[in-house]
């Protein structure tokens, strides 16, 4: 019984850290794909903006 | 600056943690009754309690956004409800895991296992609920009443175990019994462990947030770059 017993506490244990674990694992990757849609869209703008002034270069504001 | 509050955060929770298991292991004896696996007791309700601090966050960030229509306060609940989230699946399968030793079984339907486990299915819900709807303003607005009404669940898992006779042990710790139910040592870990969950938790809901406003700020730039 002891023997399972502490077993048992190593599974509750290692359950515990695992889902935190997989939790931030998420975040970390969620984070870099937001980054890098981030700076395609910025890129996407910047092309927007430099299409726009070579069709309309006289264009105020 | 909020990026070092993360990592101060972070660096405290760490500390804490390993002051905690250093405490668990090491100057703590075996509980007479249950052995080496009382253990799991500094982990499985602390977690529920982060986790149901973070849904009554919610519900009062969700009250906000309802009230005042700011989006800030709607994603601030989106990202704390995310986080409780997996605080509450820790509770639920270190309780299992727990019980199988205790009570011989993995899982039984009373009402705080059952309720805790309906909990976690509505903010389930709630974060495909996000995911399903495009239109910000919608989005925030049925996300928002879930919220609350999840947040009645919440009330009934925190005071099943007073309202109704369970297999789950009744209330042990002080701020609910007015104490002499667990020894102090025991208590002091508790607490301590409570507290650096806290922390590990509001590290979290940070670095979440700051993705959520990472988001929105793609989603003006698509909106501007359409514009154009």
């Amino acid at each position: 019984m002891d023997a399972r017993n502490f077993t048992y506490m190593f599974y509750g244990f290692t359950a515990a850290w695992l889902i935190v674990l997989l939790y931030v694992i998420s975040l970390a990757r969620r984070g870099a794909r937001l980054k890098k849609e981030l700076e395609d869209v910025k890129q996407l703008v910047r092309g927007e903006r430099s299409n726009q002034e070579d069709l309309f270069p006289n264009r105020v504001g | 600056m909020r990026e070092r509050l993360t990592i101060s955060l972070a660096a405290i929770a760490a500390l804490l943690l390993a002051n905690n298991l250093h405490a668990m292991f090491l100057s703590l004896p075996d509980e007479a009754m249950q052995g080496a696996i009382y253990r799991i007791l500094f982990f499985h309700a602390p977690a529920a309690m982060v986790g149901m601090i973070g849904y009554f966050v919610a519900l009062t960030l969700s009250i906000m956004y309802l009230s005042f229509g700011t989006f800030k306060y709607d994603s601030l609940a989106a990202s704390v409800i995310e986080v409780s989230l997996v605080f509450s699946l820790v509770n639920i399968v270190t309780g299992s895991i727990w019980a199988r030793i205790i009570w011989g079984i993995w899982w039984t339907w009373d009402y705080r296992l059952t309720s805790a486990l309906v909990c976690i299915l509505i903010f389930s819900g709630y974060l495909m609920l996000r995911r399903a709807i495009d239109e910000p303003t919608q989005r925030a607005r049925l996300s928002s009443a879930l919220c609350i009404f999840g947040c009645v669940d919440v009330v009934i898992v925190w005071k099943s175990i007073e309202w109704f006779r369970n297999q789950h042990p009744g209330p042990v710790l002080d701020f609910r019994t007015g104490g002499g139910r667990m020894d102090p040592a025991m208590s002091h870990v508790f607490y301590l462990n409570f507290l650096a969950l806290l922390l590990v938790a509001t590290t979290l809901v940070l670095i979440r947030t700051r993705q959520e406003s990472t988001a929105r700020e793609i989603d003006s730039l698509r909106r501007l770059a359409h514009a154009a």
